[in-house]
């Protein structure tokens, strides 16, 4: 007879001192951990819940400016700072870790309109209501470094990533370098002024502005007159191109949308981005390219997902006013926004996400909560809790009425669809009801 | 063992360089089952992505016979020589034969006084739970031999069950259920529950579960004490009860022949298997939910693979009938007869032809199971406990995030909180628990039969008021529901007619839109059926 009975060694699973680690042996046979299924649920539906609940994206508030802030300019590789302008002529420059004010002076009177950081990042450049163009450095100083007289109104100001470059828009759009004192190029397609301008960061000659024509046109240093031109159904106030991808840009449009195009096919826009519901005044890619967020006149900001339709979340404050002008941080992980009543605030990117140096075991039950929220993500009870957001009453209602607007003329078109001919009200998509002409 | 690592034959020279090679039958234990056929996907990036998926499943199973490696222990075996058989052996000898620690774990107790007794162990197996029917209740640490508490109830014991943890236990008493803690304090007592006879404990969603001496069946949520589910189930007494692991169902076996399985979401049983043709005697479902056993007054013994319903596997003719049985985690298979106990090995797939292990016990059997991760079965007798051992019997490899049995004080509070944190909820209890991760796609006999349900009903008897408006444009007509006829109904020139299955009130008026040949509208009946 040969026998054996299972005989466990105590020591090998129990600590030697009360400093040691415990020891957890694992067996991850299946049958030893019935309802794999169900239980996977139930932690999907709790992170969900819990994500909700740390759902503070708020971090703080910078305060200084005694006027409405314009415009922001991020340092090309300073995550630490910030510049702001604002109506009053002022720019400030932002420690963000300390949140405290480095040094603020009198640039321009009148608006700041805007700014822009030099490749190096030593110094910045302004535009204002004078109609000057001045730069800065940025460790501080009353004088600029070096100032140059338009003869035109100036908008907007943006700088090429490498060269000395950079361009500005108003009446006209000109592009200047900074060894002469004169634009050496200078663009018109129409009479209408321009009010935002940008550089695109990847295929830096391209540029792409906004008129007040209601159209965006695209413009390449290279040649001697603007490409090409999409004319939309209202203005756009701002453009911003994705950093990872050179040919696509997003607009931010007075109709309460955003437009994504590629520039390869302005015939109609690769995405519209609804839920805004007011003007969206301002726009900003992250890093990555693959979320924007958006500031807008209806007192919230968003943050969408480049290729979806709807924003995946909102922030707001009761004491926040208009949005004037968004950013999201370099590092990924932030987001500003400046607003009419002369705050700066600092938001999270990710509403939930936990800040500071996470342990491993914390980071492996972030990212195994993140997958278990993806798995579980179209089950209807996590999808409504994931989905739900408290807005306030104002954005709320204006929401119903959009959506009755909306499903009013929805019912008008299908109407008119069942009482005519049949092919003679052809469906139009949502994404080619917004482009009203393409120039070339 | 299964889970060795082989490498294969081909890398002979370079086999210690990179990852070991896994054999696909090594991942088989792993297998989440076969994927979603991909020829359906229209879209080329969600057919991409489900592959991804598909890969990623079958790397994590890979990896997981990798970690097989660190399983220290083994598991334990009785071999006869030539010439023997194993059901020869006796417990004396086999505890002479193996070390000292082990044979302390073979024991009897001793308690004429209170008995016939039933017993419990944990579900990591390190403690032990007695109830005699005379009021006697214990509970101990069976390995250490350390009583934990040791009261009289003063009252008859129907069955005894640990809760989630040993720190707390359930006592089926003559009237009601009591609830005590280790020390024997009496923490509840839950008159809602009368005249309990046998009790399951269901511990991922926290429930106790009992049945009733009236044939109530009763869900108590022991997480928030409220009674989450109770019903008559109308089978009349239920003393035969037994919970199926792999899916909390409840399976109760009666005296038609008949095993009857529920969840509390159900009033009417799930599934009802005529499984002899004489009163049940006693039921047993393996750890992986697969098989179940089931065995009758006369004498025989089914094994069924419950997944399937779909006949009995094998069949047995007993000597004498088992008032109990108890599956071990390797699938081992004790019978309580009599006195006697036997062991059977592998005799669900194939017929046993004899029984593994025999012992004689003093008195009559009352309940028994296998200790889980320890090569012991417990047998609670008449006249008090015997714990025998069965070698190869339990799983040697514990999980210890899922129940350790050298846990410590602080492990078992993280345990206890972790485990409540993700509590199931009861409606989750179906027969199929991966029906959570299935697509809820409806069928399209479900829609036909859905539409059919909408448009032919039973009629109830109607009397016609006719608004007709004009001869040619669709006229309102207002029908009276009668009492009574339960036809259908044709009107004249009109086509088919609507309408009720006797959900309205009696005389309550249904418009009813009749339009050119079948297109109707009962605007009540609508809302009620879609």
């Amino acid at each position: 007879m040969k026998v054996k009975v299972l005989c466990r060694n105590p020591d090998n699973y129990l600590r030697e001192t009360k400093k040691d680690i415990f020891k957890v042996p694992r067996n991850y046979d299946p049958s030893l951990h019935p309802f794999e299924a169900s239980r996977e649920y139930v932690r999907a539906l709790n992170a969900t819940k819990l994500e909700r609940v740390f759902a503070k994206p708020f971090v703080s508030n910078l305060d200084g400016h005694r006027d409405g802030v314009s415009c922001l300019g991020k340092h090309p590789f300073r995550l630490s700072w910030l510049v702001s302008g604002s109506y009053d002529g002022e720019v400030r420059l932002w420690d963000l870790p300390q949140r405290e004010n480095l040094w603020s002076f009198q640039a321009h009177s009148g608006y700041v309109r805007g700014l822009s950081f030099i490749p190096d990042g030593t110094q910045f450049v302004t535009v204002g209501d004078d109609k000057t163009i001045k730069f800065w450095y940025t460790e501080g100083g009353e004088e600029p470094v070096t100032m140059y007289l338009s003869k035109t109104v100036l908008m907007g100001i943006s700088h090429h990533r490498r060269n000395p470059m950079f361009v500005t828009c108003g009446e006209l759009c000109q592009v200047w370098e900074s060894s002469r004192n004169e634009p050496v190029r200078t663009y018109q397609w129409g009479t209408d002024s321009i009010h935002s301008v940008s550089f695109n960061q990847v295929e830096t000659h391209i540029m792409a502005a906004c008129a007040s024509d209601r159209s965006i046109i695209l413009y390449d240093t290279r040649e001697a007159g603007p490409v090409r031109k999409v004319v939309l159904r209202l203005r756009s106030n701002k453009v911003c191109w994705n950093p990872m991808e050179a040919f696509i840009f997003t607009c931010a449009n007075e109709d309460y949308n955003l437009y994504t195009f590629d520039t390869r096919k302005l015939k109609q826009p690769i995405n519209v981005h609804m839920d805004h519901v007011s003007a969206v005044t301002d726009i900003d890619y992250s890093p990555t390219g693959k979320e924007f967020v958006s500031g807008s006149y209806d007192k919230t900001i968003r943050i969408y997902e480049a290729n979806k339709g709807h924003s995946r979340d909102v922030y707001h404050t009761k004491r926040m006013q208009r949005i004037t002008c968004v950013m999201w941080s370099l590092d990924n992980k932030y987001v500003l926004s400046g607003s009419d009543e002369m705050n700066i605030r600092l938001w999270k990117a990710r509403a939930s996400e936990k800040l500071g140096v996470l342990r491993p075991r914390e980071k492996l039950a972030f990212n195994y909560n993140e997958a278990l929220k993806e798995k579980f993500a179209t089950h209807p009870q996590i999808r409504r809790i994931a989905r739900h957001r408290q807005v306030p009453k104002m954005i709320y209602n204006a929401q119903k009425e959009l959506r009755t607007i909306r499903l009013k003329k929805k019912r008008k078109e299908a109407n008119i669809r069942a009482h005519s001919k049949p092919g003679s009200v052809p469906h139009v998509p949502e994404r080619k009801k917004h482009v009203v002409a393409e120039h070339e | 063992m299964r889970r060795r690592l082989t490498t294969s034959a081909k890398v002979s020279v370079n086999k210690y360089i990179g990852r070991p090679q896994v054999e696909k039958t090594e991942m088989e234990l792993y297998s989440r089952g076969a994927g979603p056929d991909l020829s359906g996907v229209k879209s080329r990036a969600h057919a991409k992505k489900l592959k991804k998926r598909e890969r990623d499943i079958e790397f994590s199973a890979q990896q997981t016979v990798r970690t097989d490696i660190l399983l220290s222990e083994e598991s334990g075996y009785l071999q006869a020589d030539e010439g023997e058989v194993t059901t020869q052996f006796t417990q004396r000898q086999i505890a002479d034969s193996v070390d000292i620690t082990s044979a302390t774990k073979r024991f009897d107790l001793n308690l004429r006084e209170f008995g016939p007794y039933r017993m419990n162990y944990t579900r990591n197996g390190r403690f032990l739970l007695l109830g005699g029917k005379r009021g006697h209740v214990a509970a101990m640490d069976w390995v250490t031999k350390k009583l934990m508490c040791e009261i009289n109830v003063m009252e008859e014991v129907f069955d005894v069950r640990w809760l989630h943890q040993e720190t707390m236990f359930a006592v089926a008493q003559k009237q009601w259920v009591y609830m005590y803690d280790k020390q024997g304090i009496e923490l509840h007592c839950l008159k809602k529950l009368n005249r309990v006879l046998r009790m399951e404990y269901l511990p991922y969603h926290f429930l106790l579960t009992t049945a009733s001496e009236l044939g109530y069946l009763s869900w108590l949520d022991i997480s928030i004490g409220k009674i989450v589910s109770e019903f008559n189930s109308r089978m009349g007494r239920l003393n035969i009860m037994a919970q199926n692991p792999f899916n909390a169902v409840v399976c109760l076996g009666h005296a038609k022949g008949v095993v009857t399985m529920w969840s509390p979401n159900m009033r009417e049983p799930l599934a009802k298997v005529m499984c002899h043709p004489r009163p049940i005697q006693s039921i047993a479902i393996d750890n992986e939910g697969r098989y179940m056993a089931t065995a009758a007054v006369d004498r025989g013994l089914r094994i069924w693979d419950i997944r399937k319903f779909d006949g009995s596997v094998v069949n047995y003719k007993l000597r004498s009938s088992p008032s109990s049985m108890s599956f071990s985690q390797r699938r081992m298979l004790s019978l309580g007869m009599g006195n006697i106990v036997e062991v059977y090995r592998d005799c669900c797939k194939t017929t046993a032809e004899r029984a593994y292990l025999r012992h004689r016990l003093p008195r009559t059997v009352g309940n028994m199971q296998f200790c889980p991760y320890e090569d012991v079965l417990g047998v609670a007798t008449a006249v008090g406990f015997s714990s025998l051992l069965v070698p190869g019997s339990g799983e040697p490899n514990f999980d210890a995030l899922e129940s350790n049995p050298y846990q410590s004080k602080s492990q078992r509070k993280e345990a206890e909180v972790k485990a409540l944190l993700e509590k199931i909820p009861h409606d989750m209890i179906t027969l199929d628990p991966a029906a959570i991760t299935e697509i809820d796609v409806p069928t399209l006999q479900d829609k036909v039969e859905a539409t059919k349900k909408l448009l032919v009903s039973r009629f109830a008897d109607m009397e016609l008021k006719t608004d007709c408006v004009a001869d040619n444009i669709p006229c309102l007509l207002c029908i009276r529901v009668l009492k009574g006829l339960r036809e259908t109904h044709f009107l004249k020139g009109v086509g088919v007619v609507a309408v009720t299955r006797g959900m309205l009130p009696v005389g309550s008026l249904v418009d009813i839109i009749l339009g050119s040949d079948t297109a109707w509208c009962a605007k009540d009946m609508r809302t009620d059926e879609t």
